[in-house]
């Protein structure tokens, strides 16, 4: 008996302990880095290298980062997921296409930073800059995506697209009028989730993206996104408390980016 | 009709493949990147040379020490994070009440979703000081401070896929075990784990992958200094901080070394995967999916 109890303690430390860290990363950051942070952190561009102004400038590159990146990845994703849901069958093909998109998953984002240096930065020209960063970012947002996706198509009912092919549509047709409005709830939740993972990414983006300090006006125009920024403030020392203040906000963006996915799936589920 | 559905299923399919594509193009880019340093370098002296001097006039490119610190955290994280990942999984899936574990799930997924830099800030600012003033180390930056980092790291992955093959265990395996008088740990240790451990040895693999790969977080943490990791509390540098710290300002065979790196990396990604295959396959139709 007594055996038992130790047992069940050591499980609830260790939960605790899971629980716990979760607790005191975001709460040591978010506490230390709230007093730094004011409207005019907010709305003034960086000086002095990040050691006095705000951020705006790093908050544009990465709203642009990460639209770009998406607006690339969200269609091929929404594609990908049709195929492998809607129309492959069982089979060799399927087991290649969906052990590419895990593999692709596990592929460390340096990685993804040295392909995108190689063949963006260097063999293409394109240097660092958005167009290298957003291609990059959008492969490695793929698998994450249409994993999302594919779920969301899942769980469309099977006689919702019975009742479309009884009534004569083709699969295409069932598809685009019944199959996606239905997923549309679970598609966007999986974007949002995803929106998460993309702002996050430092190794990638610092290496095709790169970290100029500067506003962005073009494609061609290189930028260091909130992560980056981060990284540079703080283990270069250049500045610690600006580091605390972006990467609060970095984290609430997140945890906000987190609950409204949640909210959002929990809303729809209960409308039915 | 029929050609458009024909052309539609096409573009579909092309979409479908990038993921394959992608893969394919990333490893033949690097591996043809860095493939210099293999044939003219040499494979053996870049793969366990101690020396690492882009700069000299006598270049030496070898990766050994930095293969030892990435190795060095990425066990210090598993030792770390694999029990109390495995056993948080066990709380979830047989002590929690549907309710709590969902709730402490939904908190665990949010940890997945921070980003590295967030976790290499908090182990600069409150990990690397500490272990400065409590353990006696001169720098603080170390093996230690990296593997605690990559432990927090890889938790969600270790205690979601662990989870997972806990609840998929059948019911009756339970109820068998309860039946012949065993208690629950008796039943846990005996029963539900064994038949959960071709998802709990996935898990740990797939946190293995996670922790090779990282390079943000363990790069603001364990120092960038290339020798061998001779003491949890000294500072080290790995494969993934080194190229991220050097490709920018590299050129020639110093360049090439670094994409030799990545393709040491991805190599090993590769193996990760087949390796996380295999098992699955071996489980299919028994316990794990």
């Amino acid at each position: 008996m007594n055996k038992l109890k130790i047992w069940d303690f050591i499980t609830w430390v260790c939960i605790g302990l899971v629980l716990a860290v979760l607790l005191l990363v975001i709460g040591h950051v978010v506490v230390s880095g709230i007093r730094f942070i004011n409207l005019k952190f907010i709305v003034e561009t960086t000086s002095n290298a990040g050691r006095s102004g705000g951020i705006r400038n790093v908050i544009s590159a990465t709203i642009y980062l990460t639209l770009s990146a998406l607006l690339l990845a969200v269609p091929v994703s929404i594609a990908a997921a049709i195929y492998l849901q809607e129309y492959a069958r069982k089979g060799r093909l399927l087991n290649i296409l969906v052990s590419g998109i895990e593999t692709l998953a596990g592929v460390p984002s340096i990685v993804f930073g040295l392909f995108g240096f190689n063949i963006f930065v260097t063999l293409l020209g394109w240097s660092w800059s958005l167009v290298s960063g957003a291609i990059t970012l959008a492969l490695m947002g793929l698998p994450i995506l249409t994993r999302t996706i594919m779920e969301a198509i899942r769980a469309v009912p099977r006689s919702y697209r019975d009742a479309s092919l009884a009534l004569g549509a083709g699969q295409w047709t069932t598809i685009v009028r019944v199959v996606l409005p239905a997923a549309f709830s679970g598609i966007i939740t999986g974007i949002i989730l995803s929106m998460g993972r993309i702002i996050g990414e430092t190794a990638a983006v610092f290496l095709t993206f790169g970290s100029t300090l500067n506003s962005i006006s073009s494609i061609f125009d290189s930028g260091r996104t909130m992560p980056v920024h981060v990284y540079i403030l703080s283990s270069e020392s250049v500045s610690i408390d600006n580091a605390y203040a972006t990467a609060t906000i970095l984290l609430v963006v997140i945890i906000a980016l987190n609950g409204l996915a949640y909210l959002y799936q929990g809303i729809t589920k209960k409308r039915g | 009709m029929d050609i458009k559905e024909r052309y539609i299923r096409g573009v579909l399919l092309v979409c479908a493949s990038l993921s394959v594509i992608a893969v394919a193009a990333i490893t033949y880019t690097i591996i043809a990147a860095g493939w210099p340093v293999f044939t003219e370098y040499g494979v053996f002296r870049f793969l366990f040379g101690a020396k690492w001097l882009p700069d000299a006039d006598n270049i030496q490119l070898g990766i050994l020490t930095m293969i030892a610190g990435t190795g060095a955290v990425t066990v210090c994280a598993l030792v770390i994070g694999g029990p109390i990942g495995i056993l948080s999984a066990v709380y979830l899936a047989e002590l929690a009440s549907k309710r709590t574990s969902t709730v402490i799930q939904a908190f665990i997924d949010l940890l997945a979703g921070i980003p590295s830099v967030i976790y290499g800030f908090w182990g600069l600012v409150v990990l690397v000081p500490a272990i400065r003033n409590y353990l006696g180390s001169t720098k603080g930056y170390s093996v230690l401070a990296g593997g605690v980092v990559l432990a927090i790291m890889i938790l969600p992955t270790v205690v979601r896929i662990s989870a997972d093959a806990l609840r998929a265990v059948p019911k009756e395996y339970r109820d068998g075990s309860y039946a012949l008088g065993a208690d629950r740990w008796y039943t846990i240790f005996k029963v539900i784990l064994p038949a959960a451990a071709p998802g709990i040895i996935t898990a740990l693999i797939l946190g293995f992958g996670r922790a090779i790969g990282e390079t943000m977080a363990v790069l603001m943490v364990t120092g960038n200094a290339k020798q061998f990791p001779t003491s949890l509390l000294e500072p080290i540098t790995t494969i993934t901080g080194n190229i991220a710290l050097e490709i920018g300002y590299s050129w020639g065979l110093h360049r090439q070394a670094l994409f030799a790196c990545g393709a040491v990396l991805m190599i090993i990604i590769l193996l990760v995967n087949f390796l996380i295959n295999r098992i699955i396959r071996r489980a299919a139709g028994g316990i794990y999916e």
